[in-house]
């Protein structure tokens, strides 16, 4: 086994703790003691600080026999199950062996109910109330961390009841988002326009929407938008999915609306990052999941 | 000659009076982080307020600072009456209770600046690890020097436990403390990964079995016999408990990493020296209780030794819990939870905190030479505390299994039942309770800071008892 680099310390290992727990046994019964019932027990005769003395009272029998009990119990384990070096132990137990065998059990016990689910397409397995309740489960515990308990998303983290999508809302996309992953990366500009050409985008930016800005910087900021921003955010400004790249004429803002918010994203940058989910949660998880998250923005348009 | 003049009384005293002081805020710091479990706008935004700052705060102002300053003062205490002889040197024992101080106020200053090795019951950074290194060197020096020149030919078992104390912790800190130094408030831990983890609950978990068990083992082995004027119930017992347990706890920190990706044989050693554990520790608990024999009604009538009993009783408890929490199946739903918490807190509020306060009422008046200013405030105390044990342990047992049987609690398709904020909802009633029990507990040792006052500030010395010192 890797756990030791060489022989030596297999028997580091084994040698203490036999001779340990062994050698409990003649401390406590050489110990042990007696005394006549009924009469008081004999003192050691010590005297410390005026009156501090000693009883030399016998070990009390039940205390014993819990220390023994221990002891033995210590000793079988130790025979059971992996304890001393590289002794596997007589049932060959492994706690990895116990959690494939818990995987393997858990994949059996349910893996059906997900095939049968994998079988349907997404809209339809979107209006199956029992898929839903699984797959709100799957949200509450796997996703509500970052995009929050009612699905409303956070500062960075998009919003999933809305009819906005970063990349795609379509059921096939929004599977694709959960199985592989996304990737955000919006890239720093401060260091090639400067100060005044963040300002004057800035400035373009808010008149994508129809804000208040001011249209001499606006007219300014374009020119640069156009040669550095329309690549990613398109020439309208209403952004690409195959890249991620946010709509910057609606009202929706992933890292917030404010003045203050669009010159520090554009200065510095943004990476949102969506972890790949495929290994830890499998396809056909995902695949109710997505059918849950699909359903959310469904719901919305029903409103 | 009085025996102030005989012994070394100055250090006891100073130590005696910080431990009260280091009490009161240790546990100030305990009930503010209580409250913003409860009630997270508690922190109001403030860095250095954060639970994540203060709670290290709070463990180390508790452990080594109330602790750390009861087990100074009663070590220098016993020692010198038991071997009949003062101190070797006054200018090392002064050495160590200032350099000790210099230790927890910079604790106070750094943890809350974020500076932190982030080593549970570790995190002071190295320039203070190797103050602490040099202050218990000399605390080393003034114990075991003083007992060599002892006039008693015996140790009495106190210092046996003291010893173990001084000896054991030596060796954990500076093992565990071991890290490079990059710059003068950061360094980084002499190991990597999962043995770096090994080697942290090593001294963790020996933390609580030489400097919170055997330490104040000690004080439990000179105050109770002293208070119930009754020997120690037996010398054969005290022999056996005290090597079993030196040599089973250190094997023990394992159990603080069961499931983890520390090698199987590790954590079945860990398990094995844990449940073996439980004998040990209830040999002490046997001495402390029966020692009281013949003499059972003095617990009515006298709230010194209330603390002091009551303390052991929840030894007793804590080191049952500990072994029954320390096995795997039980662990794998108490780990990460609230009862942990739990018995973390049974063990320091109920054992630590009550032998150190009773054995601070027994010791302050006769180090200052005067009567307690009242004995009826020590009785409020010990209900107010007590009360607040009950609270905030009951509250931190529900809500810890409750926890650990919602984080586990699958559906029929094999789902998590509850999602982790739900869990965390849950917990909120027992916060509060937790919070209110803390306050309690709070409120005892402001009450004893007030008693203890008085008892310093009385104008009237009274007469001093013969001295004993052979």
């Amino acid at each position: 086994m890797a756990d030791f680099v060489s022989g030596f310390w297999n028997w580091f290992i084994i040698i203490p703790t036999v001779i340990g727990i062994v050698a409990l046994f003649p401390l406590i019964f050489s110990n042990r003691g007696t005394k006549v019932p009924g009469e008081e027990a004999e003192k050691t005769g010590h005297i410390w600080d005026g009156d501090l003395e000693e009883y030399n009272n016998p070990l009390p029998g039940w205390w014993l026999n819990m220390f023994i009990i221990t002891l033995v119990f210590g000793i079988v384990y130790l025979v059971l199950y992996p304890g001393l070096g590289n002794f596997t132990g007589m049932l060959g137990w492994s706690s990895k062996g116990q959690y494939e065998a818990q995987v393997e059990k858990a994949e059996a016990d349910y893996g059906p109910l997900y095939k049968k689910y994998a079988a349907v397409n997404i809209e339809t397995l979107a209006k199956n109330p029992d898929a839903l309740k699984t797959g709100e489960r799957l949200y509450a515990n796997y996703c509500s961390g970052c995009h929050g308990s009612d699905a409303r998303g956070a500062k960075g983290f998009p919003n999933l009841r809305d009819q906005n999508w970063l990349y795609g809302g379509l059921p096939d996309q929004i599977k694709t988002s959960i199985v592989a992953g996304r990737n955000g990366v919006m890239p720093p500009w401060e260091a090639v326009i400067g100060a005044d050409g963040v300002r004057d985008v800035t400035e373009y930016v808010l008149s994508l929407s129809g804000r208040q800005h001011d249209v001499g910087a606006a007219t300014k900021g374009k020119v640069q938008f156009d040669s550095l921003c329309a690549a990613c955010h398109g020439a309208d400004g209403k952004g690409n999915q195959a890249l991620g790249a946010p709509n910057l004429t609606d009202r929706i803002w992933q890292y917030g609306g404010s003045k203050e918010s669009i010159i520090e994203t554009i200065n510095l940058g943004r990476n949102g990052q969506m972890p790949a989910h495929k290994d830890f949660l499998g396809e056909d998880r995902i695949h109710v999941l997505a059918a849950y998250v699909y359903s959310l923005s469904q719901e919305y348009e029903k409103d | 000659m009085t025996s102030s003049e005989t012994y070394n009384y100055k250090v006891v005293r100073q130590f005696a009076v910080m431990t009260v002081v280091w009490g009161v805020v240790g546990m100030l710091v305990g009930v503010l982080i209580a409250a913003q479990m409860a009630w997270p706008l508690l922190n109001f935004d403030v860095p250095w307020l954060t639970f994540g700052r203060l709670r290290p705060l709070h463990t180390n102002a508790v452990i080594f600072a109330f602790g750390g300053s009861a087990l100074f003062a009663t070590s220098y205490y016993v020692v010198q009456r038991t071997c009949g002889v003062r101190l070797i040197s006054d200018k090392l024992a002064a050495f160590t209770f200032w350099g000790w101080q210099l230790i927890i106020v910079s604790a106070a200053v750094t943890l809350p600046l974020g500076i932190t090795t982030s080593k549970e019951y570790a995190e002071l950074e190295w320039p203070i690890d190797i103050l602490i290194t040099v202050v218990w060197v000399a605390y080393a020096v003034v114990f075991f020097g003083t007992m060599v020149v002892r006039k008693v030919q015996h140790i009495y078992v106190a210092n046996w436990f003291f010893g173990a104390f001084i000896l054991t912790i030596a060796l954990l800190h500076v093992v565990n403390s071991a890290a490079l130094p990059v710059s003068m408030w950061k360094s980084y831990s002499a190991y990597a990964g999962v043995q770096d983890a090994m080697v942290q609950w090593w001294y963790g978990h020996n933390a609580v079995g030489f400097f919170l068990t055997a330490g104040f083992l000690g004080i439990m082995y000179y105050f109770i016999p002293k208070q119930v004027e009754r020997p120690i119930y037996s010398y054969r017992l005290s022999v056996v408990h005290f090597w079993a347990l030196a040599f089973t706890y250190i094997w023990a920190g394992p159990h603080h990493l069961h499931y983890s990706a520390l090698p199987d044989w590790t954590q079945s050693l860990g398990m094995v020296f844990s449940l073996i554990l439980l004998a040990p520790s209830w040999g002490g608990m046997i001495n402390g209780i029966m020692t009281l024999s013949g003499a059972w009604e003095k617990l009515r009538t006298d709230p010194i030794l209330k603390f002091l009993i009551v303390s052991v009783s929840f030894y007793g408890m804590s080191t049952f819990e500990g072994p029954m929490m320390s096995i795997k199946t039980v662990n794998a739903l108490s780990h990460y939870t609230d009862w942990t918490i739990g018995h973390v807190h049974s063990g320091a509020l109920g054992w630590v905190g009550f032998i150190s306060i009773g054995a601070m009422y027994y010791l302050i008046p006769r180090l200052f030479n005067r009567e307690l200013f009242s004995m009826k405030l020590v009785e409020i105390h010990f209900w107010v505390a007590t009360i607040g044990i009950v609270l905030y342990i009951t509250a931190m047992w529900i809500s810890g299994i409750m926890q650990g049987l919602m984080w586990r609690a699958f559906d029929a398709d094999g789902t998590l039942t509850y999602s982790f904020v739900e869990s965390v909802q849950a917990m909120h009633p027992y916060y509060v309770v937790r919070f209110l029990g803390g306050l309690l507990y709070l409120s005892g040792m402001l009450i004893m800071a007030y008693n203890i006052a008085r008892t310093i500030m009385a104008p009237v010395a009274v007469k001093q008892a013969a001295p004993s010192a052979a």
